[in-house]
């Protein structure tokens, strides 16, 4: 009785957590890219636009909730009900402050990765389901993608594992009490981004829902509610990978002066921010570019990486002992 | 490229794409029927006709100069190219010769035309690979040709300026200065294009080697303009056939090399820059006179017919005029560059992906006003 | 007048001196029949005018197709006005030019004339079971004008 509760308390929790950063997430992503545009951005709605997301989830909340006649009705249903699940489950092992972590598992790390890859099933799902061919030929640049970035993604995590031991969240951000790993890691943290970056579908790796190609990928068909899933599971994913980014790269809670959750946000925020400057500078690579460029070189970069971790750990535990 | 993959054994099947015609990146109501293999195409045809509004016949039923803002809405981009176009051939079949400042002004406005008109390629070419924000920037600049456009005829896109014997106003006393700001902005412009998306590697890999036309091909088809001029073939009617005063401006032109997308990218780049020379040089030759000459309120061409083509900013743009002696044309033909150029697009799509397919359509510059007329 | 059009004016007019009509100032036009057309077109492509600029039709008491070269060497320009019979038939030349494939599939869409050995001719313009040839003389427009 007391773990459902107490279950209970994280799962709202973290909904709350998530779903306020997402609402300003987006008003973010529109202000950020407005920026760097040097156009207003959302001006309207509330002072400065604050509302403006508010209203627009309003708006898509009251659609009317299609499905097309033909679609294979389970599995766009189920699609889009499950999307936000392994992009919510994640958030169990983060550590969003000083023991504020929800479940400090001993493989941690691994869960992480294995569950935020579950996500990529559910919108094969939609693409498949939706029975239209833009929507099949996103589900499939989905899963091609998300599958062969997730190899150079690990591989540069496992230096990580390497150095601080251990798989769990708590071990490696108190590893980085003195240095942080961006600093002994810094090619592992630029392959975690490129990696992050294909795996969020975000520009140049946004293939699956390449606009200007296949409208709007396996979320073609989706309208309302249904869509809002999708949008969600896509930010709150995001942010996900950068608080990820933030407890291995970048020290995690840990800093001075202010409170440990608010450094972890901050740090949170300046990855999100790196991935939204990426997005809205760079244009949409080609979808054997992008094969080419994991396999041919992000692959060995990051086996190299490991190789040079194993043989930098060696060199320090010598000279120590 | 790819079109044969290894099977396997496995049973693998064509899939038709009706892509089009509402699309994100078909520019208007463009329609291609694709057959894709994966993410290959293995055949591509065209379909087009959904903007058709019976230009050609319209023209019939209409006064000569009641047509000028016709033209407007053909290549919606470029009206004031697609006006002088038009009342150039009016002008040659009744004989009618324009003052000089008139002729200045019709092609300082031409080639803002023209510059106005390849920012907008430049800009849907970039979204078409995403390149949103250089879009932006790009329209942003776009923007400041239309305030002139604004300026001159009280129109930003259907201008409606130029007429049968000259052009309806004349330059109102805060054009030149807001002209020659926006050229003194252009030069900080042109670099950010460059660093933005020009100089941006995906961007490169996205467009050079990608719908390669031969210059021989090219010429086959048709391809005229930019297109054509990317490909090799030095062929600028500006300064082969000149029409108004064109042999008294000193300016290059620009010839690309692959005759891939980038080289079509770089062809409009270029020429903006040249029709910012013809338009300093014009600025610097223009005399104060009169902007319209005296043409009878009811035109009747003598009976006949003639083809003026002149360099729309699409490639040629040519009006066949017939006349029976009356007031209203008996006949009237445009040839529409971007026509004659998509005829080319299944070809140059084929054996590549579909969003090879994506750029190789921008890079053409397609206009379906034009198109459909 | 340059050189080309005269050395191509003098020969037409050598080989057929009644079938053919040269019309010569600023915008030369030679009319012909369609029985010699795809010779003449074969002249006109070997005296240098060799890109095709555009083709389209004229009604006047007959259908003619009206076509325009364009020599790639000096720039000039000639038209060549073809007056079709009854048949409405003329040969296609969408082999020695591409680009005349999508032109002749609109003058067939306006105008109805057939182009023959065209690889796919249907209408381009107006939609497949649209009636009728909008740009002939005898289609009025009856609703809005």
């Amino acid at each position: 009785m007391e773990n459902i509760s107490k279950g209970l308390v994280y799962f709202l929790y973290v909904v709350a957590f998530v779903l306020l950063n997402i609402m300003y997430l987006i008003y973010l992503e529109r202000k950020f890219s407005a920026f760097l545009q040097q156009r207003p951005g959302p001006n309207r709605v509330g002072p400065r636009g604050l509302m403006q997301t508010l209203v627009d989830v309003v708006k898509l909340f009251s659609k009317e909730d299609i499905i097309p006649e033909k679609a294979d009705r389970w599995v766009f249903r189920l699609a889009s009900l499950l999307v936000m699940v392994p992009a919510l489950l994640v958030y169990v092992v983060l550590p969003f402050g000083k023991n504020m972590v929800i479940a400090d598992l001993n493989l941690g790390l691994f869960y992480f990765l294995a569950v935020a890859s579950l996500s990529s099933v559910f919108v094969l799902m939609a693409g498949w389901g939706s029975r239209n061919k833009f929507s099949l030929l996103g589900g499939m640049r989905v899963v091609a993608q998300v599958i062969s970035y997730e190899i150079p993604m690990i591989f540069s995590l496992l230096g990580i594992v390497m150095l601080s031991g251990s798989l769990k969240m708590t071990e490696i951000v108190s590893a980085q009490s003195k240095v942080w790993f961006v600093f002994l890691q810094p090619v592992a943290f630029v392959i975690y981004f490129i990696a992050a970056t294909a795996e969020l579908n975000r520009g140049p790796f946004d293939l699956p829902e390449g606009e200007q190609e296949i409208i709007a990928g396996p979320f073609t068909e989706y309208s309302g509610i249904r869509y809002i899933m999708f949008y969600m599971a896509e930010y709150t994913h995001m942010i996900a990978v950068s608080a990820l980014a933030t407890t291995l790269f970048l020290g995690g809670p840990s800093g001075p002066v202010l409170p440990s959750w608010l450094w972890f946000i901050l740090k949170t925020y300046f990855m999100i921010l790196l991935f939204m400057l990426v997005r809205w500078t760079f244009p949409r690579i080609r979808l054997d570019h992008m094969m080419n460029f994991n396999w041919k070189y992000l692959i060995p970069i990051s086996l190299a990486n490991i190789l040079l971790t194993g043989i930098g750990i060696q060199i320090f535990q010598l000279m120590k002992g | 490229m790819v079109a044969e993959q290894q099977n396997n054994g496995l049973h693998t099947e064509e899939m038709t794409l009706n892509f089009g015609p509402q699309h994100p990146s078909t520019l208007g109501v463009y329609q291609a029927i694709l057959t894709l293999n994966g993410e290959y195409l293995v055949n591509v045809e065209n379909v087009i006709g959904y903007l058709h509004r019976g230009m050609e016949k319209i023209a019939e039923s209409r006064t000569y100069a009641q047509f000028v803002p016709y033209t407007d809405r053909l290549d919606y981009l470029s009206g004031m190219l697609n006006e002088l176009g038009y009342v150039l051939a009016v002008e040659k079949l009744a004989g009618i010769t324009v003052p000089e400042r008139a002729e200045y002004l019709r092609i300082i406005m031409g080639e803002l035309q023209r510059i106005a008109s390849h920012m907008v390629f430049l800009g849907s070419m970039a979204l078409d690979i995403n390149g949103f924000s250089a879009w932006m920037y790009l329209f942003r600049d776009r923007e400041k040709v239309l305030d002139l456009f604004e300026m001159v005829s009280g129109n930003r896109i259907t201008t409606s300026y130029m007429r049968i014997g000259g052009v309806c106003y004349d330059l109102p006393d805060e054009f030149v200065p807001a002209l020659n700001k926006f050229f003194s902005g252009m030069d900080k412009n042109f670099d950010e294009y460059d660093r933005i998306i020009t100089g941006n590697e995906i961007f490169r890999a996205r467009t050079q080697g990608v719908g390669v036309i031969s210059g021989e091909k090219a010429l086959a088809y048709g391809l005229t303009g930019p297109n054509l001029r990317a490909s090799g073939v030095d062929m600028d009617l500006r300064r082969d056939t000149p029409y108004g005063i064109y042999p008294r401006f000193d300016f290059k032109v620009i010839t690309g090399k692959n005759g891939d997308c980038f080289d079509r990218w770089m062809m409009r780049i270029g020429e903006m820059k040249e029709s910012m020379k013809i338009i300093k040089q014009a600025l610097q030759q223009i005399e104060d006179g009169p902007v319209l000459t005296k043409v009878p309120r009811v035109l009747k061409p003598p009976s006949g017919a003639v083809y003026h083509q002149i360099e729309g900013s699409k490639g040629a743009l040519g009006y066949y005029l017939a006349s029976d002696g009356s007031d209203k044309p008996y006949r009237l033909h445009i040839h529409a560059p971007s026509f004659v150029n998509i005829g080319a697009f299944p070809e140059m799509a084929k054996g590549g992906t579909i969003q090879d397919a994506v750029v190789i359509l921008a890079s053409l510059d397609p206009v379906l006003g034009e198109i459909d007329r | 007048m340059s050189s080309l059009s005269e050395n191509l004016f003098s020969a037409l007019k050598g080989e057929y001196p009644e079938k053919i009509e040269i019309i010569e100032n600023s915008n030369s036009v030679i009319v012909l029949d369609t029985v010699i057309f795809a010779d003449v077109i074969n002249k006109v492509k070997e005296y240098g005018f060799d890109f095709l600029v555009d083709i389209t039709a004229l009604e006047e008491e007959r259908l003619s197709c009206v076509y325009h070269f364009l020599s790639l060497a000096d720039h000039e320009m000639i038209g060549i006005k073809a007056r079709l019979d009854d048949k409405l038939e003329i040969p296609s030349l969408s082999r020695e030019w591409l680009s005349a494939n999508v032109q002749e599939r609109e003058v067939f869409d306006m105008f109805g004339i057939k182009f023959t050995g065209h690889p796919d001719l249907k209408r381009i313009l107006c939609s497949e079971n649209f009636i009728g040839h909008p740009l002939r003389k005898n289609y009025i427009v009856t609703s809005r004008r």
